[in-house]
């Protein structure tokens, strides 16, 4: 099991008044991620524990088109992966961004 | 003298070495393969049906038990390479050379077999394109096809699954070759007549009914959140913007995806009546929501699908059935309904290239093509209009909106990484390298680039049509690649250009909420919702039911 921890700079504070958030299941192919609201507007932080090793590189590209995608300010993401694809990790991280912005 | 009747006289021959086996046209079954050894000559070109979905199985199994001393060098010459047999005929030596279609089952089978280099291939068609060659230089001298039912005459009832019979049957027969078939039970009097019986000389009653491979059922409860996001963005970024009414679907997960969406999130869309009304579409038992909510006002079928014939028997409103209350499927009349008077086709693909070529091809399959090279292509021979084909046609040109053709959409759903975590985007197809290592003059393209008009990922859809210039098209391609290397290597400044352009669609640019992305939106969740949408007429396959 690796933790990787990456920090970004959003544009904005991401929408909505949630404070926390869950989307997806710890299953084979699939990924859990927990969204909660953090006091810093402007940085988007991303854990992200996993027992594939070896695609440092992806997660970041994912998590830095996440960013840019849905400006994810003031949010610290927990992400337990069970080996998930690229394409399941961003719809997890789009999802839990729609979530909190809901309501 | 010349001599006129040559190919008469050969008939006669062989039927004179082949009638002392029958009574009247019927042959026991135990003489199958000598009756084959009777009537075929070393080098024939032979049809063994060997379709997309019925197969000749007694027979091919006689045909690989025949003496290889009387019978050898055949030249195939058949739409599906499907069965064991169909193989087993060139291991054997049986035949040499090959001509078909499609191998799906057994594509791991036919690329072994060309490696080993115990098969002449000649082409792998589409299967008009096979069909057309029936007539022009691939006429069998001999036809081996299958019927559920025979008269004493030969006339043959097929049931739902007509499929190539016809058109087999009639290139070899008026061509003064011999057609044998057989047939699950010989009856006084046939519900219906597919094949008229002056076109069949033989007919052998088998002891066990013939194999019908289910091919278009996919089971809802296989398909994942991904294809739902990618269905999700074709119904909005382009049935909905093009008003897609008449279509096919390919067989894979993708569309099966759309299939089962259209009662949920498009009717939300407020969508129905204003596509996917009109299909030339096999079967697809994932289709029976759409059908039941109203959805869907004809369907014209290829072939039949196992488990479907009762629903489709009940549903005269919706599918072609015969007088006999049975569906009636003839893949000639379908491939070319599909060419021809469908706006768009959409299908799953393995591999695409920079340009936009997209093959199924890989290192150790070879699954052929099937109907997708047709109907994935743009009918230059039309000329009726519709909206979605003008508009597409008016995308790709700006020549004068009354000179300009339209164009048929041809969309690709790929996902970007496919099995094993292998990328679906490469700079070359397996195909290609296949073709040189095979010193094939063609490599194996399904959908060839200028074809395609937009490809299909989760990262989004890219618009082909409105890229003006090769460097365009490889950008729009690289933009929706996701991370596999392809992806990576994009040039961003042109892919956020083109996505200004509207030639890339992201979810977001759709308003695709994530939060929709569901598994719960599908209208069936399983197989055994389908036979529950059916009202119990639908009967799966047993592989299929896992209650």
């Amino acid at each position: 099991m690796q933790t990787l921890k990456l920090r970004h700079r959003a544009v904005g504070p991401l929408k909505g008044k949630r404070n926390t958030g869950i989307v997806g299941v710890v299953a084979s192919g699939n990924c859990e991620a927990l969204f909660e609201r953090t006091p810093s507007e402007k940085t988007c932080e991303v854990d992200i524990r996993t027992s594939v090793v070896g695609f440092d590189e992806v997660w970041k590209l994912v998590v830095a088109d996440f960013v840019e995608r849905a400006s994810p300010g003031g949010i610290r993401v927990s992400i337990n992966d069970g080996g998930a694809t690229p394409d399941v990790v961003m719809l997890r991280l789009m999802q839990g961004a729609a979530l909190m912005e809901g309501n | 003298m010349t001599v006129w009747d040559g190919q008469k006289n050969e008939r006669e021959r062989r039927l004179r070495d082949g009638r002392h086996l029958a009574k009247g046209k019927v042959v026991a079954s135990a003489d199958a393969t000598r009756l084959l050894e009777a009537i075929i000559r070393p080098g024939d070109r032979v049809c063994l049906e060997g379709d997309n979905q019925k197969q000749a199985d007694f027979l091919a199994q006689a045909l690989v038990q025949a003496d290889k001393s009387r019978i050898h060098d055949l030249h195939i010459v058949q739409s599906g390479i499907v069965l064991p047999e169909h193989l087993d005929l060139f291991e054997k030596g049986i035949a040499t050379k090959l001509d078909y279609s499609y191998s799906g089952p057994q594509g791991g089978a036919v690329a072994r077999l060309l490696n080993s280099g115990k098969v002449e291939l000649g082409a792998i068609h589409t299967y008009i394109e096979l069909f057309a060659r029936y007539f022009v230089d691939l006429t069998p001298h001999v036809a081996i096809t299958v019927a559920r039912q025979a008269d004493r005459d030969g006339n043959l009832y097929m049931g739902p699954n007509v499929e190539d019979s016809p058109v087999v049957v009639e290139a070899t027969a008026f061509k003064q070759g011999i057609v044998v078939a057989q047939v699950n039970e010989i009856v006084a009097k046939l519900p219906r007549v597919d094949v008229p019986g002056d076109r069949v000389d033989f007919i052998i009653e088998t002891p066990q009914p013939f194999y019908v491979e289910p091919l278009f059922t996919r089971d809802p409860a296989a398909i994942t959140e991904t294809q739902i996001l990618m269905a999700m963005m074709t119904l909005k970024g382009i049935y909905q913007p093009y008003g897609i009414k008449r279509l096919n679907h390919g067989i894979g997960f993708n569309t099966a995806a759309i299939e089962l969406l259209l009662p949920t999130y498009a009717e939300k869309l407020g969508l129905k009546g204003e596509i996917c009304t009109h299909f030339a579409l096999n079967p697809h038992p994932t289709l029976i929501p759409a059908i039941e909510t109203g959805w869907v006002t004809q369907i014209h079928s290829f072939g039949s699908e196992v488990g479907m014939d009762a629903y489709m028997a009940a549903r005269p409103d919706i599918y072609f059935l015969g007088r006999d209350g049975a569906m009636a499927s003839n893949r000639m009349y379908c491939q070319v309904a599909g060419l021809y008077a469908t706006d768009l086709f959409i299908g799953a693909t393995l591999q695409i290239d920079l340009a936009g070529n997209s093959s199924t091809v890989t290192q150790d399959r070879i699954a052929g093509f099937g109907g997708a090279p047709n109907m994935g292509s743009d009918p230059h021979g039309r000329r009726h209009p519709t909206d979605p084909w003008l508009k597409a046609g008016r995308e790709a040109s700006s020549a004068h909106p009354k000179l300009s053709r339209g164009k048929k959409l041809v969309v690709q759903m790929i996902e970007t990484f496919g099995k094993g975590l292998s990328p679906s985007f490469v700079e070359k197809l397996d195909a290609l390298s296949l073709a040189e290592k095979l010193k094939m003059e063609l490599a194996p393209v399904m959908v060839y680039a200028d074809d395609v008009t937009h490809i299909v990922t989760e990262e989004g859809i890219a618009n082909l049509l409105l890229c003006r210039d090769a460097d365009e098209r490889e950008q729009a391609i690289r933009g929706v690649a996701g991370y596999t290397e392809v992806g990576r290597g994009r040039n961003k400044r042109k892919v956020e250009e083109l996505r200004a352009r509207k030639a890339i669609l992201r979810p977001e640019d759709l308003g695709v909420n994530p939060l929709d992305v569901q598994l719960s939106m599908l209208a069936a969740r399983s197989v055994k919702d389908l036979m529950t949408w059916s009202g119990g007429l639908y009967d799966p396959p047993a592989k299929f039911r896992n209650w």
